[in-house]
């Protein structure tokens, strides 16, 4: 009973998410307000029909039905609760169905803030995301529906993917998921600003805060997911280039560059249509990304499902959505030219930099992931690109980037002038090169030639964006929240630069054959490997290693790697047991019997390695506190009160350090 | 300087930026683009000597072999018309299975292919595409094949 009621709701949220497409983009056009005025209810109606369908979905999962055939491929009874209910996007078509969840999501917090927009502008808005909620849910209905039933009904479930059975992996998929959908927010403004054929720096102002909190869902969403590669995959890698993690990756770096250049537009009305561009290519790239993950057009370690008709359907939405909104653009984006000029050492240019820059590198990853699927489509053979290719090309335009910021976030803006902060920035670039120097040559005592580089641009990036809070508080002058969040967002860059550059310069690693009771030494520590045990869990069986840690002959810890052979997909898994010792990672896995005694074990030592991760959760904390920034709201309620959009009215020049974010 | 000119050397200076980035790219992608080839390619000699290439196939049942309590294992990688010997040493994947496809790096070394890295994919269901299409030819073998 319950999967068909979902099934209904869906097929109601189809229809309401029409109504919102048609009149939310008709209303305004023809100039009808009564049209305008069925959107918001469709939005609310589609939220209670989608949150339907997700909850007659998990009380499925959850009461064990395994005569929905989802529920019988991703479940099974011996499954703890707590998976069952994350099962729900384990696979396929679950997860798209989160995916209109959290689009619902969204459409219902612009709708309540809409009440500050143009009733016209948001009407447009709202109708552009009823559009984007349309396709996606004729998608599941018409290809992937999770409530379809199996006749005759399985005795039991094949069970979730035991790789998916891990805490972090379960929250990984809706927070990234947050994040992609996020971008659709950022999408809906620019093709209503275009449909609008008016855009001003009030506009900029109104998507700054929802483009920011979608980048903040997208770090943290793709932090995790590398997170778990690297405990659960069992080679102890946080970032493989593989084709999907690219596919998250892409967005994200066109989406870092359009934060910033909202910046530009908010502050100084420039870069109008850049911004736009940005927009429809970062809801693009998110677009891809579900079809790169979700066609299984390419080889990759996340493919789960390979379906052609999926692929082409999201192929042709893929089409309609980008080429109607570039078409869109191509029409419009005269319209809505900034003419103001800015000097070539304002911040304007650095902000310049920066969106080329970060274009560049997305450039590259796309032509680095798509270059196997169009090689092979064309017959050129099958080749992979790997690290080889992305580490360097990525660096050429990260590097650049790198360095340019510390300077940057201290120009003046519209004037090429880096006014008194030019001593003090030199101050923290000696600062900075001293550090790393020490940091490579006496912590680490050896080096590659990029790894002093690295790191001196890593600390001069949080010293460099420390000058100004510092100033500030020293002042006595408040600090805005716009301020603060870029603060912490650079600093989190600056500490995930200077970790990724030790991890890649010092780690070491090492495979193993061990007996009972045999060493190993990998870096400063000596592994013990004293034999296995067996264990059982409540729906796999096992064994575990004890390994005993020493460093310099004193005892550090023990550490015990599991092997796991879940019952009924008959399937090993890797836990690698993982602690952290004087900010390095001690790494261990367990192989497999070598017979004679003998074990094979990977032991890895990376250096400052969970400070990539901490450094990618403070840039999303800074982006949380940057979006709640106070004048977004008040400036909206400003706006409403006026009913129409503010005339572009010249900011007054803001002074060196006013928030770029 | 006038606006106009320092209008062109930014632009200048960004076209110069992006055609040095693009043409680096492609530098680095001709070099480091490894090439996918299935036992069949091998033995009729379409890898150059000494490159760098990815082996795909199954691992032949009954070919996985090891001296007791070393690193080092060997197993032949077929497509059911070739076969291609296989060393590696190191942590074998949690997929690694006889009967199971398997994707190698590394180079031939005369008549064998010496690995340096070697993946199996994740799910029992899923068959690397580019294994899946050079196994066709014998739809029985493909037991893997993809699809939900």
């Amino acid at each position: 009973m319950l999967p068909e009621l979902g099934h209904f709701a869906l097929i109601l949220a189809l229809l309401l998410a029409g109504l919102q497409a048609f009149f939310g983009i008709a209303g305004p056009a023809t100039g009808r307000e009564r049209w305008c005025a069925v959107v918001v209810p469709a939005v609310a109606g589609q939220f209670v029909m989608i949150g339907t369908a997700v909850a007659c979905l998990i009380a499925s999962f959850i009461a064990n039905d395994f005569s929905v055939t989802y529920i019988a491929e991703n479940s099974n009874s011996a499954l703890p609760l707590f998976y069952r209910i994350t099962a729900m996007w384990g696979a396929h078509e679950g997860s798209l169905l989160l995916w209109i969840f959290l689009l619902s999501c969204w459409t219902v917090a612009v709708a309540i803030s809409a009440s500050r927009l143009p009733p016209r502008f948001a009407a447009r808005v709202l109708g552009v995301l009823g559009l984007v909620s349309f396709g996606f849910l004729l998608f599941t209905l018409a290809t992937s529906n999770p409530f379809l039933r199996l006749e005759p009904p399985a005795a039991d479930g094949r069970d979730l993917n035991p790789i998916l059975q891990d805490p972090a992996l379960a929250i990984h998929p809706p927070i990234l998921y947050t994040g992609y959908v996020g971008f659709a927010v950022a999408f809906a403004f620019a093709c209503a600003a275009m449909l609008e054929g008016h855009l001003d720096q009030m506009w900029a102002r109104w998507t700054r805060p929802w483009t920011t909190a979608a980048w903040a869902f997208l770090t943290i969403g793709i932090s995790l997911g590398s997170w778990w590669a690297y405990y659960e995959l069992g080679w102890g890698g946080y970032w493989f280039w593989d084709p999907v993690e690219n596919a998250s990756f892409m967005p994200w770096l066109v989406g870092t560059a359009l934060i910033h250049s909202l910046a530009v537009t908010e502050k100084r009305g420039l870069f109008r249509s850049w911004t736009l561009l940005l927009a429809i290519l970062a809801f693009s790239l998110s677009l891809l990304g579900t079809f790169l993950v979700r066609s299984g057009v390419l080889v990759s370690v996340h493919s789960f499902a390979a379906d052609p008709t999926r692929g082409i359907f999201i192929l042709a939405f893929l089409i309609i959505m980008i080429g109607g909104a570039l078409t869109l653009y191509a029409w419009r984006a005269p319209l809505l030219k900034s003419s103001a000029g800015f000097d070539l050492g304002a911040r304007e240019s650095f902000l310049l930099f920066n969106n080329i820059l970060l274009v560049i590198a997305a450039a590259t990853v796309f032509g680095g992931t798509l270059a196997p699927l169009i090689s092979d489509s064309l017959k050129l053979g099958t080749l992979s690109v790997g690290a080889p290719y992305f580490n360097p090309t990525f660096m050429l335009s990260m590097l650049p980037l790198l360095a340019l910021l510390s300077v940057g976030i201290h120009a003046s803006w519209k004037r090429g002038r880096l006014s008194d902060k030019r001593r003090v920035l030199l101050l923290t670039l000696v600062a900075a090169g001293i550090a790393a120097v020490i940091l490579v040559y006496v912590v680490y005592s050896h080096a590659k030639v990029l790894s002093p580089v690295g790191a001196a641009l890593g600390i001069w990036i949080i010293l460099s964006s420390l000058i100004e809070p510092i100033d500030r508080l020293r002042r006595r002058i408040a600090l805005p929240r716009g301020m603060l969040g870029m603060t912490l967002a650079h600093i989190g860059l600056g500490i995930f630069v200077i970790s990724l550059t030790t991890v890649e310069s010092f780690t070491v690693e090492r495979d193993a054959a061990l007996a009972r009771g045999e060493r190993a030494v990998v870096g400063n520590y000596e592994f013990r490997f004293d034999g296995v045990r067996n264990i059982e869990g409540p729906n796999y069986g096992g064994v575990e290693g004890t390994i005993v840690v020493t460093r310099h002959g004193k005892p550090t810890s023990t550490l015990y790697p599991q092997k796991r052979q879940y019952w009924v997909q008959r399937s090993v898994t890797t836990e690698a047991a993982i602690e952290m010792h004087h900010g390095s990672n001690l790494f261990v896995a367990l192989g497999e019997q070598l017979g004679a005694g003998k074990w094979s074990i990977r032991f890895q030592v990376r250096p400052l390695v969970n400070f990539i991760w901490l450094g990618a959760l403070i840039m999303a904390i800074g982006g949380a506190v940057a979006a709640s920034d106070r004048r977004y709201r008040a400036l909206a309620e400003a706006a409403s009160v006026r009913a129409a959009p503010a005339p572009a009215d010249a900011t007054p020049a803001a002074p060196a350090g006013e928030a770029a974010r | 300087m006038t606006a106009r000119k320092r209008r062109m050397i930014l632009v200048f200076g960004i076209l110069a930026g992006v055609s040095v980035a693009g043409a680096l790219a492609l530098t680095a992608f001709r070099q480091n683009v490894t090439f996918f080839f299935d036992p069949s390619q091998v033995a009729a000699g379409q890898v150059l000597a000494g490159e760098r290439f990815r082996l795909g196939g199954m691992v032949t049942k009954g070919s996985v072999q090891r001296a007791p309590g070393s690193l080092e294992v060997h197993f032949v990688v077929t497509d059911f018309k070739h076969d291609i010997p296989v060393t590696y040493t190191g942590v074998l994947p949690d997929l690694f299975r006889e009967g199971q496809g398997v994707i190698a790096h590394g180079r031939m070394q005369g008549s064998t292919f010496v690995a340096d890295e070697v993946l199996a994919k994740h799910d029992e269901k899923y068959m690397p595409p580019a294994v899946a299409r050079s196994l066709k030819q014998r739809p029985a073998a493909t037991t893997g094949s993809a699809g939900m």
